[in-house]
């Protein structure tokens, strides 16, 4: 059920390609993450959009392979 | 649209203000982000109603398509999805959360 870091990275990276992304391995399993994703794409975005987005990225991993992800999004200052 | 699950889902949404999907109940949550959001909805003295996802697999599968979100707990109010436990959790410490409450109409106990 575990999923590396550097995946989730590049699987966002892949959908936000001027995201800045920061990930946490919470608990040190490989299956509960912490993410902070900054980027342009989520201006004018509500946070559920934002949300969605980096969801999307995942594709279809969030909920399944990946467990916990603990998500902040923003867009840069 | 004759999905049942879906009207299930709309008719709860629309006849209680704040709805709240989660794993568990309110008195026994079975996840901790479920929890969280409600330790903060009990914290701020919101009334809300809770449905229980793990009694019904297809509320289960059919709330994750109705809000394209794919995790639970989900929390709706005034009919509207809000987010999930981060989204939740952000809100409540940034002081949105009440805000948005209070715009929906809903009271907020906590001064």
């Amino acid at each position: 059920m575990a999923m590396p870091a550097n995946e989730i990275e590049a699987l966002i990276k892949a959908a936000l390609p001027d995201a800045t992304v920061t990930i946490e391995d919470l608990a040190g399993d490989g299956d509960h993450y912490a993410a902070t994703v900054v980027s342009a794409m989520f201006r004018g975005k509500s946070r559920v959009q934002q949300h969605q987005l980096v969801y999307a990225a995942l594709r279809g991993r969030m909920g399944g392979e990946l467990h916990a992800l603990a998500l902040q999004t923003s867009a840069p200052e | 649209m004759a999905n049942p699950v879906v009207e299930r889902i709309q008719s709860e949404i629309t006849a209680n203000p704040v709805m709240l999907y989660m794993k568990g109940t309110a008195m026994f949550p079975q996840c901790g982000f479920s929890a969280r959001v409600v330790q903060i909805l009990t914290h701020m003295g919101v009334p809300f109603k809770t449905a229980n996802v793990l009694d019904d697999a297809e509320l289960r599968d059919g709330i994750k398509q109705f809000s394209n979100w794919p995790t639970i707990p989900q929390l709706y109010v005034a009919g509207e999805f809000l987010g999930g436990c981060d989204i939740v959790t952000e809100m409540y410490q940034s002081g949105e959360l009440k805000t948005a409450l209070e715009e929906k109409g809903v009271a907020v106990a906590e001064a």
